[in-house]
């Protein structure tokens, strides 16, 4: 996906940024309102991370006049203010959802799809692999002509794995990518999510192969 | 908040001056009427007697050096036609008494032409007595010859008694209209006071705008002395909550830091301790922003309880919102998350402080219940009010804390390994309370924990 973070704060926007790099995603960043505006003019971003409190004024402003002219980027406020005195005006002012800092990156990603799956409908962006069609943002898959809706760990899995096939994911990664770290999981966890894929793939060309000793990866006959 | 100590009444010190002031003015009236009217009624006695004593006076002549009065007949009956008055009179040639009363004493300092009055008491009655003298030749040469004649003054009494009557119904009208123009004038005086306090105590609490309405020139410097006071409220206020927001924003930007930079290394390292070490940092991390963000909450909270405000809440609305915002937590951790919203139901108070305590329960529910567990929330209207019940099937609350969880920085056995300050069900209770309700929590027959929310109606 590609983000644009509004935050004024440098050493947390560079964070940030490395660690939505990390899971794959483009990341721009604006250390104000001017330069935000110029990126917004200039580019088209799947979603805007705003912080509240900037440099060159308020991030209600940019969220207001952002509304104001019809940008449909959806925006997800994250505020390092009292959780109380925040939500005041921020989703009046047309914000999709907020989130406290600092971030939780999974739930960030779960907010992220579920404000992309609210505002769905527009440009949907369907993966085919093989006979299979994935919608990530209705977390659909499309095996012959049905719909199955996937869970949201299992929707992840399959995305870490189908965004790159062939390529072998261990455990331990796989675990960094679909849990957050107040869960107390176990590397086995990974093995229910991949036996309950391997269940809705049953039908179709996509399989998930275990490398012994290695991980999983996904291939297409 | 104390009452203000009472001492006095404005309306009550201006009805009571302007009616000591309308009876002073009464009984002066009074007292003006009736000397008016007593001298009126003296001069016109005395111009009588004067009339009368003149014209005894014309009657006398000089014989020869011998003085002759011929007493005209209308000299006394001008005087005792009057009523029942009784007329006396005498007459003297400077100390030889010549007719009528010798007794009867002359009013002194009568000279030719200028008549002399007293009133003084004769036979048992009160009397007026007017003397006027003139010369006459006499075979002793130039004398005086001095007439007084004397009347009663009962008719004049009665006159008197009954213009005092007059002058004490003129008086006493007097101040009973008084007393409806200071009745009329002390409550016109008031009412601008009365409406200003009308127009700042409809306020709401959070209304701090100065007062604009026009007031009387006096009591512009109250009003401007309660805009100053205001004002000073209002930037009090804005600055504790200014000073909250920026305590957060100081403690969670570098909080925010250290835990993207933990979960950074913590993906690329490969030491599997060293991946657990930053993740028990990460939970660090979480459990003092949590606890700093949950302090900064209560005192918001705190804050806004104090300051109440009063809006139509719906609650069904409202825990939609709350629950749709936590939906995504759930579907991460693979909560079940229902609602049953039976009624639309509609509360007075502080819809922030609503959704911060649901979301609080909520919060608690998604963070120990486990994978696969479902968290129902139900809206209900009751008797007496509305109920939101948030149950769960995770582990319940252990039995034997339950009394003291909701107390600032309790928290219950279970919840080792799971981040938290203990003061989130601190709020909700405060928060409940101050909208006149109360909390509940408890365990499911079939395990899980629940907690209630009672409502009383708006």
């Amino acid at each position: 996906m590609r983000f644009l973070l509004i935050e004024d704060n440098a050493q947390l926007a560079d964070v940030v940024v490395d660690r939505l790099s990390l899971d794959g995603h483009v990341v721009d960043h604006a250390a104000d309102l001017q330069t935000a505006w110029d990126f917004t003019a200039t580019s088209d971003y799947d979603l805007i991370l705003l912080d509240i409190m900037l440099p060159d004024g308020d991030g209600r402003t940019f969220l207001a006049n952002h509304r104001a002219k019809r940008g449909r980027t959806p925006v997800i406020v994250l505020t390092a203010r009292s959780e109380v005195s925040d939500r005041v005006g921020i989703l009046d002012l047309g914000a999709d959802d907020y989130m406290v800092k600092p971030i939780d990156f999974s739930e960030l990603e779960a907010r992220c799809r579920a404000v992309l799956r609210r505002r769905g409908g527009e440009a949907r962006n369907i993966l085919t692999l093989g006979d299979l069609g994935f919608d990530s943002q209705s977390g659909t898959l499309n095996v012959a002509g049905r719909n199955v809706q996937l869970r949201t760990r299992e929707l992840r899995l399959f995305e870490v794995l189908a965004n790159a096939p062939g390529q072998v994911f261990s455990k331990s990664a796989l675990v960094d990518r679909l849990f957050s770290f107040d869960e107390d999981v176990s590397e086995n966890a990974i093995e229910v999510y991949v036996g309950r894929l391997r269940r809705h793939l049953r039908d179709t060309t996509v399989k998930i192969t275990t490398v012994r000793g290695l991980g999983y990866k996904l291939e297409t006959e | 908040m104390t009452d203000p100590l009472v001492k006095g009444s404005i309306r009550r010190r201006l009805l009571l001056s302007l009616l000591a002031g309308a009876a002073i003015l009464a009984i002066v009236v009074y007292f003006v009427v009736q000397s008016v009217a007593r001298q009126v009624a003296q001069e016109s006695q005395d111009n009588i007697l004067t009339a009368s004593a003149q014209s005894i006076l014309e009657s006398a002549r000089s014989f020869g050096g011998q003085i002759n009065v011929d007493l005209p007949y209308s000299a006394l009956s001008m005087l005792d036609s009057v009523s029942d008055e009784r007329a006396f009179y005498s007459i003297h040639l400077e100390d030889e008494f010549l007719s009528g009363y010798p007794d009867l004493p002359a009013a002194p300092g009568a000279l030719a032409g200028s008549p002399a009055f007293r009133s003084t008491e004769f036979l048992g009655e009160d009397v007026r007595i007017a003397s006027v003298r003139r010369s006459v030749s006499t075979d002793m040469g130039r004398r005086f010859l001095q007439v007084s004649v004397a009347q009663t003054l009962s008719g004049q009494k009665l006159t008197l008694a009954r213009f005092s009557r007059t002058a004490m119904g003129i008086g006493a009208g007097f101040f009973l209209l008084s007393m409806l123009l200071a009745a009329i004038v002390a409550r016109s005086t008031i009412r601008p006071l009365h409406r200003l306090t009308a127009s700042v105590s409809r306020r709401g609490p959070n209304d701090l705008r100065p007062v604009a309405a026009p007031v009387p020139s006096e009591m512009v410097p109250l009003v401007s002395s309660l805009n100053t006071f205001m004002n000073r409220l209002q930037k009090s206020l804005t600055r504790s909550e200014d000073f909250i927001a920026e305590a957060a924003h100081r403690v969670r930007t570098p909080l925010a830091i250290v835990r993207t930079k933990a979960e950074i290394i913590q993906r690329q390292a490969d030491d599997p301790e060293i991946k657990v070490a930053l993740g028990e940092m990460i939970h660090a991390v979480d459990d003092s922003s949590r606890t700093a963000g949950q302090l900064l909450d209560h005192a918001m909270v705190t804050f806004r309880l104090d300051n109440l405000s009063s809006e139509d809440i719906n609650l069904a609305q409202l825990t939609h919102d709350v629950v749709e915002r936590a939906r995504p937590m759930s579907e991460l951790k693979e909560i079940d998350l229902d609602t049953t919203i039976l009624d639309d139901t509609t509360l007075h108070g502080d819809p922030i402080l609503m959704q911060n305590a649901l979301h609080n329960l909520l919060d608690n529910a998604l963070k120990y219940a486990p994978p696969g567990a479902s968290v129902d929330v139900a809206v209900t209207r009751t008797p007496d009010g509305a109920r939101i019940c948030i149950r769960d099937t995770g582990p319940g609350f252990p039995t034997g804390e339950l009394p003291s969880l909701p107390d600032r920085f309790i928290r219950g056995d279970n919840a080792k390994g799971i981040v938290g300050s203990g003061l989130g069900l601190t709020i909700v209770k405060e928060v409940v309370e101050a909208h006149g309700g109360r909390m509940e929590t408890g365990n499911n027959p079939g395990g899980g924990a629940c907690v209630t929310l009672h409502f009383p109606s708006a």
